[in-house]
């Protein structure tokens, strides 16, 4: 705790200076799409989100295996910190992205693939954190949420392929597709900064509620010993 | 083998004799049908277009109605306990218990689905393929729901909760099971829809047991 607490004023502010420089550099630098116009800069912040509430789940369900595999506690800790701030990145990904559906595609929500699996890993969120709240006893807590979490990354891919079966409307992937970004460079820039300061941001924030989470678990436990006598 | 036959008979003849419920689930797969058209209005093309969605959405709110006594009875009347001392694996005394859910909600509602779909002006081309298209999918609902339901079998009110777990884990099932159907009716063919929701079956019958003995075993510690 030390250690980490030490990293955690760095990581605060390497995010701000990210934060920064994207948000400069995607609302002044980075010219309007000859389409979209000034909407566009919405991708600076819809995107980062949207790809770290996928990457938050990964690491919740990477933690739960480590938790229940190993029975190591910090794992348990980590999982049931992020679940929070992944549920926060999915809410965002979804508000940005209507704000955007809006002027592109004229309403505010379309049962559209994406969005829809967007929603339902909103759900699975919740899901998880209120399994966590609904069991007091923090180890069962948190097997359970582990064995939920393990189910629901089994289970996203298969949501995710039927709901894309089922309409699709949301555009294709422009990132990372073969044969390189179907994103121009200036408008690539400020998004990968983007990206980078979300994901520090994560780290930021997952170490200083990881923190929180042992102490309320001392203060848990000593509360205990004192009941005992 | 003979054990988990004797568990399905035991479940089968706990549910029919107590409280009748699959009249219950029947029922309730009746009054939400019902409440449809009172909501949508009842102009015969309008229900033909959304009956297949419709009979699989009650169906599968049905399913989830009897969920929460799956394991709660047997957890609560200690019984649970004795099983998990049986000589049978957690994951077999699961997939019984899955299967006898299944038997008391899963079947009946599938036989009655056709029903329900003429009640709702659905194309008659369609009622086979939705009927098989149930009863591959309803096993899927019970086996997934199974795990919710060992995730929560000692939380205080743990219905709210269970349906919160289960419903978007139920959404590919619905979906391949109400594509299916349609496609069946436009002469597309519903052949690779079938396929995938009996691959979900198989999947769901080989990993979903796991889990549910897992959160169950956690939960009787």
């Amino acid at each position: 705790m030390r250690v980490s607490g030490a990293f955690l004023p760095w990581l605060a502010a390497i995010t701000a200076a990210l934060l920064a420089w994207g948000l400069y550099d995607g609302l002044l630098v980075a010219p309007p799409d000859y389409q979209q116009g000034e909407t566009v800069r919405i991708m600076y912040v819809h995107v980062p989100s949207a790809y770290l509430s996928m990457m938050i789940f990964g690491t919740m369900a990477f933690a739960s295996a480590v938790a229940l595999i190993w029975r190591h506690p910090v794992a348990d800790i980590a999982a049931k910190a992020s679940a929070p701030i992944g549920a926060g990145m999915t809410a965002a990904a979804l508000a940005t992205g209507m704000l955007w559906g809006q002027p592109m595609w004229g309403t505010f929500w379309v049962w559209d693939a994406r969005l829809t699996s967007m929603l339902l890993l909103f759900f699975i969120y919740l899901g998880y954190m209120a399994l966590w709240a609904a069991i007091d006893d923090p180890e069962r807590a948190g097997k359970a949420a582990a064995i939920l979490a393990l189910v629901g990354s089994v289970n996203l891919p298969i949501i995710h392929f039927s709901v894309e079966w089922w309409n699709t409307l949301h555009q294709g992937p422009s990132v990372l597709v073969s044969g390189g970004s179907t994103i121009e460079g200036p408008f690539l820039r400020p998004m990968f900064i983007m990206i980078g300061a979300y994901t520090v941001f994560y780290f930021t924030v997952l170490i200083w509620r990881m923190h929180q989470e042992i102490i309320a678990r001392r203060i848990r436990s000593l509360r205990l010993l004192q009941a005992q006598g | 083998m003979t054990g988990f036959m004797d568990l399905v008979r035991r479940d089968i003849r706990l549910a029919m004799r107590q409280g009748s419920g699959i009249y219950w689930t029947l029922m309730f797969f009746l009054l939400t049908i019902t409440l449809f058209p009172l909501g949508v209005g009842p102009e015969q093309a309008i229900l033909g277009r959304i009956a297949t969605g419709v009979v699989w959405v009650a169906a599968l709110l049905a399913a989830m109605l009897s969920l929460d006594r799956l394991f709660q009875a047997d957890y609560e009347d200690g019984s649970l306990e004795l099983l998990a001392l049986a000589p049978v694996p957690m994951e077999i005394i699961v997939l019984a218990k899955c299967t006898a859910h299944w038997i008391t909600t899963g079947l009946p509602l599938a036989i009655a689905a056709p029903f329900m779909g003429m009640m709702l002006n659905m194309d008659p081309a369609g009622f086979l393929i939705l009927t098989g298209t149930m009863l591959l999918g309803t096993p899927v609902l019970s086996l997934i729901g199974g795990i919710g339901a060992a995730l929560t079998v000692g939380v205080r009110r743990g219905g709210v909760l269970l349906s919160l777990l289960v419903l978007p884990l139920y959404v590919p099932t619905l979906i391949f099971g109400v594509i299916a159907v349609d496609e069946g009716v436009n002469g597309l063919g519903a052949q690779p829809h079938i396929m995938l929701l009996s691959a979900m079956l198989l999947g769901a019958i080989a990993l979903a047991p796991w889990a549910s003995a897992a959160a169950l075993r956690l939960n009787m510690e």
